[in-house]
């Protein structure tokens, strides 16, 4: 039957049994060097779509480390659709409960963020939000303003400095400098065209974009980021919010 | 990009997920998003191999092998019909490379891609370099497997190089796509266009891709014994 000659199979390249011997034939030598092709490719080659998605995580742990849990990830979560791009959803909830991690508390949040910004790359492309549409708006009908987040739109949180984390652990940065690590940041990640934009914005501008992002009116959005920080500067916030592509259009309710 | 590109040019779309040998069936989801993409690409060409990935809905990204059985061609024919129902389209079915074969085949992969044919109307994407990995390692002889390969079914032909693992006994060929495509599989190639003539030809070259005119030459070889080949056919006609 090909449906159990198949699970037999992918018990078989998903471990280090090959159950599948006794059904295979080499023409000449170890039918399990054979069977070894197979094995090496599914796994190595689900674990390199984890390295190229997560690559931040990857130079945090090491390469031997990274592959060694992306492997326990893979055989355990394998696929569940023919889209790499979808690939590693869920392996920052995996590295928060893996137990040789827990001396990095920070790695599941940067893991986040990696998945947020892979995200963001493959969201459907949208224009973003044209400066004229909101300068047309008249003065007292702005509060009612609702901002549509564009679809590449990710803001992410945490108790750990994950932008800076992430910054210098850029290819490009040779040496790592300390960091101390009881800073909470926020960062908001966005794709206006091609490129995708990650920054670190105060705690104000996440309250303001979650607001945004579920819905509420500019008015209450703006309350909300002064209740989070009395400081907030609005009007530099959403200078940069029109460059960066946050939001991709506007509606008046 | 790609909409820019599909008003100059005709578009191959070559499947590698579709995972048509799979005992579960097709997955649905998959079919309707390729449905979407190509009814808006409009592929001249669209090709997907004769293998499977998939089961119990855990996806194994690779094309694995398949036995050669009634049974197999009964679920891969009813897979292909499908997906040609869906796509409104005929598909180019390729032979694999394989590693291994199955104690339970009943056929030659030749044989088996003959009555796909038959059972489905699809065409055949031959895989040249496939042919040669999969010879040597299964031990038949490669020339001898395009001779039995209805050429009239054949709409599009790959090259590629593959990389000798192990000496000896253990000596295994695998399909990398990482380097030249060796003198044998060449041959192999001037064989198939004789029989079939000129037909659209893809190198494929995707890990440790060498300079531009690199390639550029190699696919220019490829040309240049098309061109030879169907010239010397028409001067046989005149």
């Amino acid at each position: 039957m090909l449906l159990e000659l198949q699970r037999t199979f992918r018990a078989t390249v998903t471990s280090r049994d090959d159950a599948v011997a006794p059904l295979v034939r080499a023409a000449h030598g170890p039918v399990s060097r054979r069977i070894a092709v197979y094995r090496n490719t599914v796994q190595k080659s689900l674990i390199d779509v984890l390295a190229v998605a997560f690559p931040v995580t990857q130079r945090i742990v090491g390469e031997r480390f990274f592959a060694a849990m992306a492997r326990d990830f893979v055989v355990q979560h394998p696929p569940r659709a023919p889209q790499l791009s979808l690939y590693g959803d869920g392996f920052a909830a995996f590295i928060a409960a893996h137990q040789r991690t827990q001396g990095l508390p920070y790695l599941a949040d940067v893991a986040r963020l990696e998945w947020a910004r892979g995200e963001a790359y493959f969201a459907a492309d949208a224009p973003a939000l044209d400066p004229a549409a909101l300068a047309a708006i008249a003065p007292d009908q702005l509060v009612k303003v609702k901002l549509n987040p564009h679809p590449a739109t990710r803001l992410m949180t945490s108790t750990h400095p994950i932008h800076r984390i992430w910054a210098v652990n850029q290819p490009d940065v040779a040496d790592v400098p300390a960091i101390d690590m009881n800073v909470a940041e926020s960062v908001l990640i966005s794709r206006p065209l091609y490129e995708v934009h990650l920054r670190k914005i105060t705690q104000a501008n996440g309250a303001f974009v979650a607001a945004c992002a579920q819905g509420q009116m500019l008015g209450e959005a703006v309350a909300q980021a002064f209740v989070a920080e009395p400081a907030f500067d609005f009007q530099a916030a959403l200078q940069d919010h029109l460059i960066n592509g946050t939001f991709t259009a506007l509606t008046l309710s | 990009m790609l909409a820019d590109i599909r008003q100059r040019y005709p578009i191959s779309c070559h499947g590698v997920g579709l995972s048509l040998g799979s005992a579960e069936g097709l997955d649905p989801s998959h079919l309707r998003r390729l449905k979407d993409l190509f009814s808006w690409v409009k592929p001249a060409l669209l090709s997907e191999h004769l293998s499977w990935s998939v089961i119990d809905g855990a996806y194994l990204n690779d094309l694995l092998p398949l036995p050669y059985t009634e049974e197999t061609l009964r679920i891969v024919s009813a897979n292909v019909a499908r997906a040609q129902d869906t796509f409104g389209q005929r598909l180019l079915i390729e032979n694999p490379s394989s590693y291994l074969s199955f104690a339970a085949s009943t056929m030659p992969e030749w044989d088996f891609l003959a009555q796909l044919v038959k059972a489905t109307g699809c065409g055949l994407l031959l895989d040249v370099n496939n042919i040669y990995v999969s010879a040597s390692n299964n031990a038949f002889d490669a020339h001898e497997y395009l001779a039995h390969v209805d050429m009239t079914a054949v709409g599009e032909i790959h090259l590629a190089g593959h990389s000798i693992e192990d000496e000896g006994e253990a000596r295994v060929l695998v399909d990398t796509h990482s380097t030249y495509v060796c003198d044998s599989v060449w041959a192999l190639y001037r064989a198939a266009v004789v029989r079939r003539g000129p037909v659209p030809t893809l190198i494929e070259w995707d890990m440790d891709i060498p300079a531009f005119e690199e390639l550029q030459a190699e696919a220019a070889r490829a040309q240049t014994i098309m061109d030879s080949l169907s010239n010397l056919a028409r001067a046989r006609v005149a």
